[in-house]
C-alpha cells in the first residue's frame, strides 16, 4: 500500500468528508481556532505545557498491559492500552487540556462543551477548574439519566450543567445546543468539541491531541513484542480514541486497524448507531461525513447502550479511512458490549466503559481470521465506574 | 457564479420598491407547519397584505442556526409530514395564486439528499426563486451554489457582526438576490431591541453591496422592523410569526391572524420610505 497521504488539506477536507459547513457567524471564530492552533503546534512553549500537565497531571504515559488471561482464553497475545487510567477515567482528557490551553492562547475566559456519556464533559470541567476557566456543558436529558455520576462529577468540579430536552435528547442535541451557545457567544467563548468531529479544524486537532494514544501504544508494543501488532481496535463514537489510537500507525501498512461502532439492538434505522452500516454520505453538524438519515435527509435518532457511541455520524477521517480501505470497521451490539464488560472485568480485573466494552465483546470475532499469537492492542478508552449503575439496570440487578 | 436571470421574481420585486420608494418587508415561515395546505393559504394570504417577499423554511431535524421558535416549528412540521418534495409542491400550489417572490431557507443535507441538481430544476420549475443556505458558505463545495445558480435560482449569502471586512467584501460579490444581514450574534429568535451598531454596520455592508442589503434576526415588531429598514433596503420577520402560527395553528382563523401581522409589519416598513 502507498503512503497515506497528510490529510486534511488547508479547506479542511479529507477526501470528500469533512469541510466547514456552519453559520456565517461562526466562520471568523473557526479561522481564529485554525491560526491560534496552527501557531500553538509550532510554538515549544505550548507544546512543553501540554506535556507538563499530560505527565504531572493526567499520569501519561498510560500503561500498556498484556491481558494475560484474556490472550490464554482467546489464543492471541491481547495488549491493552490503559486510558482508563487516565486522570478523569477516559482518553478525553488529553482533547480536553489541549483545547483549554489553547482556549488561553485565544484570550477567552470561557468554555461550553457538549456531552454524551459525560466523560469529555467531566475531562472539560477539570481542565477549566485547572486553568480557570468559567465551563458550561450541554448534556441531552436521556443522558443526563443514563450517566448520572458524570453530572454531578462535572457540577462538584465548578461546571454549570445545561440539560438539553429537544430532538432525541442524546449527543446530537447537545451538540445543537452548544453551536446555539457558540453562535451567540462567540467573542469571549471557545467550544471544546469533545470528539474528532465538526467543522474543520476540530477534526484534525482532536486527532493531533489524541494521538499521544497511538504514539505510546505503538513504542510501547514495539518494545514489549519487538514487533508492531497485528491490528488496532478501538471503539468508535464520533471516533477521537480510534483515531487517536490509529493515525500513528496509518503508514505501517500490515497493522489492521479495526474501528467497532455501536451495533446497538437491532439492524433497522433508530437501533443502532453503525453509520457505516445504514448510514449515507452527508452533512451534519458542520462537517460532510457519513450520516444515519432518512430518504429525505432528516437525521434520525440512534440508539445505544452507550451514551458516548450514540451519535448519527462519524468523524471524517474515518469516512476516508474506510473509503481507502485503510481501516475496517464493524459492529458490535448492546448484548456484546455487555458481554465485553465481564469479558474484561472476569479475567483482567478492569471493569471498561460500556463505550471501550464494544472494542472488547467483539474481540472474539476478530482474532477469528488472525493468525494464533497474533499480537492485537485494545484501546480500553475509559473505565467502567460512570456505568456500574447502568450495567445493573440494564441486567436486572437491583444495586 | 451565474447571475440569477433577469426574470427573477426577487430582483423585480426589488426594483419594482425601488420605484415607489418603498424598503422590502421579508416575511419567514417554515414551511409544513401546521401543514403544507395551511403554508400555502398563509403565504397567499401574507401576499396579500403587502408582504413582499417571502422566505419558507424547509423543516430539518437539526436546525443548529436556529433558535427554540424555529426549531419547534421545524418539528411539527416534520411531524405532521413535510418533506421536500412537499415543499416544492406547495409553492406550486402557490403560483396558480400568487406572484410573490419566494425563497427557501435550508440547511444543506435535506437538498444534498434530495439530489443538488434535481432539487434546483425542480424548485424552479415549481416557482422557487432563490435559496438561503444556513450552512453552506460559498467556499464550501462551490460547485453546490453553481448548480442553484445555473438553475436560475438566487443564491443569498449571509453576513454577520463577526464577519471581517475582507470578507464582507467577497460575500457581498457572491450573493444573490438581496445580501442577508444577520444583525446580532445569536440563533434566530424575538428580542426587545435592536443593536447599537446597526447603522455603521449596515453601512459598511451597503458601500460594497451589489445587490439590496436586507436585515434580520431578532427584530418582531413594527417599530424595529421599521428602524432596521431605514438603515437598509429591507426587513426581515421570522420568529415573531412562527410564534403566532404556534400559538393558534389550530384555530379557523390562522390565516387571518398570521396575515394581518405580517400586513401589519409590512405597512410599517413601507411607510419608511426609500433612500
Amino acid at each position: 500500500m502507498s503512503a497515506i497521504p497528510v490529510v486534511p488539506d488547508a479547506a479542511g477536507r479529507f477526501g470528500r468528508y469533512g469541510g466547514r459547513y456552519v453559520p456565517e457567524t461562526l466562520i471568523p471564530a473557526l479561522d481564529q481556532v485554525v491560526a491560534a492552533y496552527r501557531a500553538a503546534q509550532t510554538d515549544p512553549a505550548f507544546q512543553a505545557e501540554l506535556h507538563r500537565l499530560l505527565t504531572r497531571y493526567v499520569g501519561r504515559p498510560t500503561p500498556l498491559t498484556k491481558a494475560t488471561r484474556l490472550s490464554q482464553r482467546l489464543k492471541r497475545r491481547i495488549w491493552l492500552k490503559r486510558e482508563d487510567l487516565c486522570h478523569t477515567g477516559a482518553h478525553k482528557i488529553n482533547n480536553a487540556l489541549g483545547q483549554a490551553l489553547l482556549t488561553l492562547r485565544l484570550g477567552k475566559k470561557r468554555v461550553i462543551a457538549e456531552t454524551g456519556a459525560g466523560q469529555h464533559g467531566v475531562a472539560t470541567a477539570t481542565a477549566c477548574a485547572l486553568l480557570g476557566l468559567q465551563c458550561r456543558v450541554y448534556m441531552g436529558v436521556e443522558d443526563m439519566r443514563r450517566q448520572a455520576p458524570n453530572v454531578f462529577r462535572m457540577k462538584l468540579l465548578g461546571t454549570e450543567v445545561v440539560g438539553v430536552e429537544s430532538g432525541t435528547k442524546t449527543l446530537k442535541d447537545a451538540v445543537n445546543e452548544a453551536l446555539r451557545d457558540w453562535v451567540t457567544n462567540v467573542t469571549d467563548t471557545h467550544y471544546i468539541i469533545g470528539s474528532a468531529l465538526g467543522p474543520h479544524p476540530y477534526p484534525m486537532m482532536v486527532r493531533d491531541f489524541q494521538s499521544v494514544i497511538g504514539r505510546e501504544a505503538r513504542a510501547q508494543v514495539l518494545e514489549a513484542e519487538g514487533r508492531l501488532p497485528h491490528a488496532c481496535v478501538a471503539c468508535v463514537g464520533g471516533g477521537s480514541n480510534a483515531i487517536g489510537l490509529f493515525h500513528p500507525f496509518l503508514n505501517d501498512a500490515d497493522v489492521r486497524l479495526i474501528g467497532v461502532e455501536a451495533g446497538g439492538n437491532g439492524s433497522g434505522l433508530g437501533q443502532h448507531a453503525a453509520r457505516f452500516d445504514g448510514g449515507s454520505f452527508g452533512v451534519f453538524q458542520g462537517m460532510s461525513s457519513y450520516v444515519l438519515q432518512n430518504a429525505d435527509g432528516q437525521v434520525v435518532g440512534t440508539h445505544s447502550v452507550s451514551a458516548g457511541l450514540d451519535y448519527a455520524s462519524i468523524g471524517p477521517e474515518h469516512a476516508w479511512l474506510r473509503d481507502r480501505g485503510r481501516a475496517e470497521y464493524r459492529r458490535a451490539s448492546d448484548a456484546q458490549a455487555l458481554a465485553g464488560v465481564h469479558l474484561l472485568a472476569e479475567n483482567e480485573g478492569i471493569i471498561p466503559a460500556l463505550e471501550s466494552a464494544h472494542a472488547i465483546g467483539v474481540l472474539p470475532e476478530i482474532v477469528a481470521d488472525l493468525p494464533d499469537d497474533a499480537v492485537v492492542v485494545v484501546n480500553v478508552s475509559g473505565r467502567g465506574d460512570k456505568d456500574v449503575a447502568e450495567i445493573a439496570r440494564l441486567e436486572g440487578v437491583k444495586l | 457564479m451565474t447571475p440569477a436571470p433577469a426574470a427573477n421574481r426577487i430582483a423585480r420585486r426589488f426594483a419594482e420598491l425601488a420605484t415607489q420608494k418603498k424598503k422590502a418587508f421579508i416575511a419567514y415561515i417554515c414551511a409544513g407547519d401546521p401543514s403544507l395546505d395551511a403554508t400555502v393559504e398563509l403565504v397567499v394570504g401574507m401576499a396579500a397584505q403587502g408582504v413582499d417577499i417571502i422566505e419558507l423554511g424547509i423543516p430539518y431535524s437539526d436546525p443548529m442556526a436556529d433558535g427554540p421558535a424555529n426549531q419547534a416549528a421545524s418539528e411539527r412540521a416534520l411531524a405532521a409530514g413535510a418533506t421536500v418534495r412537499g415543499v416544492i409542491d406547495a409553492v406550486r400550489r402557490i403560483r396558480a395564486r400568487s406572484d410573490v417572490p419566494i425563497l427557501v431557507y435550508a440547511y444543506m443535507n435535506p437538498l444534498l439528499a434530495y439530489g443538488i441538481e434535481r432539487f434546483a430544476a425542480d424548485a424552479v420549475a415549481a416557482g422557487i426563486d432563490g435559496v438561503l443556505p444556513l450552512d453552506l458558505p460559498p467556499e464550501e463545495q462551490p460547485e453546490l451554489r453553481v448548480a442553484l445558480a445555473q438553475a436560475g435560482l438566487a443564491v443569498v449569502c449571509l453576513v454577520a457582526p463577526t464577519t471581517t471586512p475582507a470578507r464582507r467584501t467577497y460575500l457581498a460579490e457572491q450573493s444573490r438576490g438581496f445580501l442577508y444581514y444577520v444583525c446580532r450574534l445569536g440563533v434566530t429568535g424575538e428580542r426587545t431591541a435592536l443593536p447599537d451598531d446597526l447603522a455603521a454596520q449596515v453601512a459598511t455592508l451597503k458601500a460594497v453591496a451589489i445587490c439590496p442589503v436586507c436585515i434580520g434576526f431578532g427584530i418582531s415588531t413594527p417599530e424595529q422592523a421599521a428602524d432596521a429598514a431605514r438603515h437598509g433596503d429591507g426587513a426581515i420577520v421570522g420568529s415573531h410569526l412562527v410564534r403566532l402560527i404556534e400559538r393558534h395553528g389550530r384555530d379557523r382563523d390562522l390565516v387571518d391572524i398570521v396575515s394581518r401581522r405580517a400586513g401589519e409589519l409590512a405597512a410599517a416598513v413601507h411607510a419608511v420610505g426609500g433612500a
